[in-house]
């Protein structure tokens, strides 16, 4: 669009006021916002000694997980569908047939970059069958850039220990599940 | 002139051009969608897909009549006032209902399916389908059938197109794919005992469109939208078909055929297809080495171009093996670094692999039992060098090693760039023949017992790793890009003659075609830009007198 398209509408700012050029009912509203604070209750926390309350873990965007199936099997059917949307590039995946009857393709190999992932959640919105999802795991710390390549074992791993507190979120999301 | 009309619009076809509905419409720039036909294969007109309304205008008159129903596309020829309508509400309700006849008893898992983003069904449902599912009365099946060693068949992906049981049937002439049960079970499948295995089954794979029929060697390996594709030339036999090599990140997961209707019309054979593995095979030599006193020692690139040239003029006379896997250009520059170093060098056609004859089949498809692209080629070039025997000939791989076994020949010079990772296109006994050199230069992809005995042993590049120009056994010319980079650490050979020759900058393999162009008769054809189906010299050459 160009600055002369007929179909912008160009606005005149408006001229400063009395009140505005007094300059000092702007400056009492101002030291008001700023004592209010002052008293109000105070949202920032000592991390790590205290934690931060995370407000809907269900929509919270932190470390991954790979969810297991009924049978504690990988859910993740190798699509490749979150690697592509990936707009970061941090997921790599290696495919292969399944050593299952009812499964035709599985993951051999699956990892996340999280030093590289932005925490975006496009890789959640397209899996198809709900087999990645971002728990609410927000401190991540590592000694070495290799040990936050998580591998399948590791975003495994997470979903065990998050299963109990975080519930897969499909079937209140409108999943599949 | 016959003059068809499409939508409206008037086009003019061949005098004696036979076409169909959906070739004529191509012309107009309207697509006909349809799965069953394909132009090489035999017409069934069974999908219903390509149903057009057609009629026809009175040439006198100027009226139009109609036919009163729905005609497949594929099955109506066109002629002079043929009139074609493909977007009318009658049309494209036809279509709406064929995709979702087609997709009521459909898997629909193109998640895990590897057609996806290169399926028909998938584009032609995305285009003229509906968005509702009126009928949801399967349960999810997807039963999978192994058809052969290198096929497997989604029993139930299968839209019974029955594109492969035709090409099975008329062009590999090996009929082993057939329809079994009729009606809503029916079922592609083999005769018992009788799996699908011949020289050209990887084609069925293309032919599919849907994900019924998979490849086993990419199956599950890389998403078809993750894959660039590069137009190549296939190095596996003397017929130089016209390919895509599909690859990600400098590795390659297929290739497949490039229509040409010079050289391979829409096929390949099994041997090509598979025919990659050897790029990114782990024993491929990857540095230039010098023989030290303990084995080779890694030389800087920068360094083997001054100190080969330093050591063959040190060794006296040179004999150069040009091998038939160089392109035109290189061998070229080659011959001319050859030249440089001693104007009197004896230059001869590298080794020709050769297995038996040549095998043709009922499709017209034939594979050569020649096994390198570019013998014409190297040929052709050696004869600007003048390197020809009295008779007219040009002297092969059993003249050299005649020629290096006599006491005139001081040093050799032999390109290979042979798929053998196994290195036995050269044998001890053949090997042997070199042992009274002085300097010996091996350029090959893998160690072989040649290369152990050389003073210099060069890494070459693969076939998909270089650009140029090939000339196949029927004098067809065809120019390529390089697909992929050379693993870490070697130098393509064109980029190590260009920088032998003294040439600045990056080599240029267009611009040393330009000058090769310019300044031989027979290779005056492939001067400017090639068509990327190729140019034939011969026919060029008979223009040119
Ligand atoms: S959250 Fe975003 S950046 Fe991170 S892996 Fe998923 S898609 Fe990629
Ligand atoms: S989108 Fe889901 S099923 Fe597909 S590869 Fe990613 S995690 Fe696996
Ligand atoms: S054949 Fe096409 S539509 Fe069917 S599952 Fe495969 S990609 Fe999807
Ligand atoms: S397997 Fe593929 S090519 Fe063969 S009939 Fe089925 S859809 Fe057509
Ligand atoms: S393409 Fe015409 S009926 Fe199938």
């Amino acid at each position: 669009m160009k600055p002369n398209d007929p179909g912008i509408t160009w606005l005149e700012e408006k001229p400063l006021g009395l009140a505005e050029r007094l300059y000092l009912p702007l400056f009492v509203q101002g030291l008001t916002t700023t004592s209010r604070h002052l008293v109000s209750k105070k949202n920032t926390v000592n991390f790590p000694e205290e934690r931060p309350a995370v407000g809907n873990p269900l929509i919270y965007r932190g470390v991954h997980r790979l969810n297991r199936d009924d049978e504690g099997r990988v859910k993740c059917v190798a699509c490749f569908l979150c690697a592509t949307a990936c707009p970061a590039h941090c997921i790599d995946i290696v495919a292969t047939e399944s050593p299952w009857e009812d499964r035709e393709k599985y993951p051999e190999s699956f990892q996340i970059d999280e030093l590289r992932c932005i925490f975006c959640g496009m890789c959640e919105e397209a899996c198809p069958v709900d087999a990645i999802e971002l728990t609410s795991l927000l401190d991540l710390t590592g000694k070495s850039r290799e040990e936050m390549i998580f591998d399948k074992e590791k975003l495994l791993s997470v979903y065990d220990m998050t299963k109990d507190a975080e519930p897969m979120k499909s079937a209140d999301l409108g999943g599949t599940l | 002139m016959p003059t068809v009309i499409v939508d409206g619009q008037e086009i003019e076809i061949g005098a004696d051009e036979r076409l169909n509905c959906i070739e004529a419409a191509r012309r107009a720039g309207v697509e006909i969608p349809h799965y069953c036909w394909h132009p090489g294969l035999s017409v069934v007109a069974s999908c219903r897909m390509c149903l057009i309304q057609a009629g026809s205008r009175n040439a006198e008159t100027g009226e139009i009549s109609m036919i009163p129903k729905l005609v497949p596309g594929c099955q109506t020829p066109v002629k002079d006032g043929t009139v074609i309508v493909t977007d009318s509400d009658l049309v494209r309700d036809s279509r709406a209902r064929v995709e979702e006849a087609l997709l009521i008893d459909h898997p629909i898992d193109c998640p895990i399916c590897d057609k996806a983003g290169e399926c028909l069904l998938q584009d032609y449902h995305f285009e003229h389908g509906q968005s509702e599912r009126r009928a949801d009365i399967h349960a999810f099946t997807s039963r999978r059938r192994d058809v052969g060693p290198t096929v497997t068949l989604f029993v139930d992906r299968c839209i019974m197109c029955t594109r492969c049981v035709r090409f099975t049937r008329e062009v590999s002439g090996t009929a082993e794919l057939m329809v079994s049960a009729r009606g809503a079970k029916e079922e592609i499948d083999t005769f018992p005992g009788f799996p699908l295995e011949n020289k050209l089954a990887g084609n069925v794979v293309d032919l599919c469109p849907v994900g019924a029929l998979g490849d086993k060697d990419f199956l599950y390996q890389q998403r078809v939208w993750f894959l660039k594709k590069s137009a190549n030339v296939c190095g596996g036999c003397a017929a130089g078909c016209s390919i895509v090599t599909e690859h990600n990140q400098d590795t390659v997961y297929r290739l497949k055929p490039r229509e040409n209707p010079h050289v391979n019309k829409w096929w390949i054979c099994d041997e090509g297809r598979y025919g990659w593995h050897h790029l990114h095979d782990p024993s491929r030599l990857v540095e230039a080495g010098k023989r030290g006193a303990d084995g080779f020692e890694a030389v800087e690139w920068a360094d083997v171009v001054t100190r080969l040239r330093d050591d063959l003029k040190a060794a006296g006379r040179l004999a150069v093996a040009v091998s038939p896997h160089l392109t035109v250009e290189e061998a070229w520059m080659l011959c001319a670094v050859a030249r440089s170093i001693d104007p009197e060098a004896f230059l001869a056609l590298g080794y020709v692999p050769t297995t038996g004859d040549d095998e043709s089949f009922p499709g017209g498809f034939t594979i050569r039992g020649e096994k390198a692209p570019n013998r014409v080629g190297v040929e052709t070039v050696l004869g600007l060098f003048g390197a020809v025997a009295d008779d007219g000939s040009v002297p092969g791989w059993n003249e050299l090693l005649r020629q290096v076994q006599t006491d005139t020949i001081k040093a050799a010079w032999v390109t290979a760039g042979y798929p053998t990772p196994d290195g036995s296109w050269c044998d001890e006994q053949t090997a042997a023949a070199f042992a009274s050199l002085d300097c010996l230069i091996v350029q090959d992809l893998f160690d072989s017992p040649l290369a152990a005995r050389a003073q210099w042993r060069l890494p070459a590049a693969g076939f998909a790793e270089r650009a140029g120009t090939w000339v196949n056994c029927g004098h067809h010319a065809q120019s390529f890009e390089q697909a992929i980079r050379p693993p870490a650490g070697v130098w393509p050979e064109g980029r190590l003659f260009w920088n032998m020759l003294g040439r600045q900058g990056l080599y240029d393999p267009s611009g040393v075609r330009q000058q090769i162009a310019e300044s031989s008769a027979a290779f005056a054809a492939l001067a400017g830009d090639l068509p990327n189906t190729g140019v034939d010299l011969r026919l060029q050459q008979l223009a040119a007198t």
